[in-house]
């Protein structure tokens, strides 16, 4: 199965939950916010998350800005 | 004590200051403390993947538990952009709501587009959220702004990044005597006269970033900052002597010279 992740492709050979994503991509504990399909995920929903082929996420978190 | 109320929250500082174009999260947090600033602006991007872990972050270098954290919607060009990405900003800060509104027309002059940029506060205000506005300092769209529930208006003094100064100091007066919420001057200020001048002019607060970071010295620019704007605002509340156009008013008695 395919994902995007921040418009990069990723492939997965089984459908992860999204803290098994921020697992595999090395984020985990970090302050992020994710929006799957456009829709936000609550942080406490992460784990029952399932994540399908062609989902679009975005991943973001706080940077300098002015 | 003159403090700052926004949203029914007060701040002792009226100095509020951006967080990017530091050489470093060290100098950030060296300049945003010597500053004074309460209130420190964030932006919203994607996280990189593949980072190290323990990678510093600028959440370490300020902590949200010891300041207010502002996050922009920089860079979005339309009102649903900037939406979604305040909502993922409430989301990364567990459910904070005082935000910063932008919504740019134009990527040379990073010129605030009005028309979706009150689109976009109306939802925000529906939807809950605290909206500083960065605006125009057109008068009748300020007053707008504030009709739609923001909770402060922040006009430019000139365009971002640009340490132009404050341009046209009579939009921003009647901005400044409509306004029933704090009146934050946001963008363009270059030098310590210019946020004196805003807050002389009665504005309630400053706003910049690139006036400090982009300082030969970041750290002691700050520390000028602070103390322009204290000094304006404390000349703003004493009252400015009325001015004499073309009469002189001796400051030392007339009598009792020597003959």
């Amino acid at each position: 199965m395919q994902l995007t992740v921040n418009g990069v492709p990723h492939s997965f050979e089984q459908n992860p939950n999204l803290s098994q994503l921020l697992e595999t991509l090395n984020l985990t504990g970090k302050r992020l916010a994710v929006e799957r399909n456009s829709e936000i995920v609550p942080r406490s929903q992460f784990g029952d998350t399932l994540l399908a082929d062609g989902d679009k996420l975005e991943i973001v978190v706080a940077v300098g800005g002015g | 004590m003159d403090e700052l109320i926004i949203a029914g929250k007060a701040y002792s500082s009226r100095l509020l200051i951006g967080t990017g174009k530091y050489k470093d999260f060290d100098e950030t947090r060296r300049a945003v403390e010597e500053s004074g600033a309460q209130i420190v602006t964030v932006a919203i991007r994607r996280t990189n993947i593949g980072q190290t872990a323990g990678e510093p972050s600028l959440l370490d270098a300020l902590p949200p538990s010891k300041f207010t954290y502002l996050p922009n919607t920089a860079g979005c060009y339309s009102a649903d952009d900037a939406i979604r990405t305040l909502r993922l900003a409430r989301e990364l800060l567990d459910g904070h709501d005082l935000v910063k509104l932008e919504v740019l027309g134009d990527p040379k002059t990073l010129y605030p587009n009005m028309v979706e940029t009150i689109h976009a506060a109306e939802v925000l205000v529906r939807d809950g959220f605290k909206v500083m506005v960065y605006t125009s300092d057109d008068p009748i769209i300020a007053k707008q702004l504030e009709e739609i529930g923001c909770v402060a208006v922040m006009p430019l003094a000139s365009l971002i990044g640009s340490g132009m100064g404050i341009l046209n100091p009579w939009n921003l007066q009647i901005i400044i005597d409509n306004a029933k919420v704090p009146v934050i001057v946001d963008a363009g200020v270059g030098t310590a006269s210019d946020a004196a001048i805003a807050m002389e002019l009665g504005c309630d607060g400053v706003l910049m970033n690139t006036a400090i970071a982009g300082a030969g010295n970041p750290v002691l620019m700050a520390s000028a900052m602070k103390k322009a704007v204290q000094a304006g605002r404390e000349a703003f509340l004493a009252g400015r002597m009325p001015k004499k156009l073309y009469s002189a008013s001796p400051s030392s008695p007339t009598t009792g010279l020597i003959s």
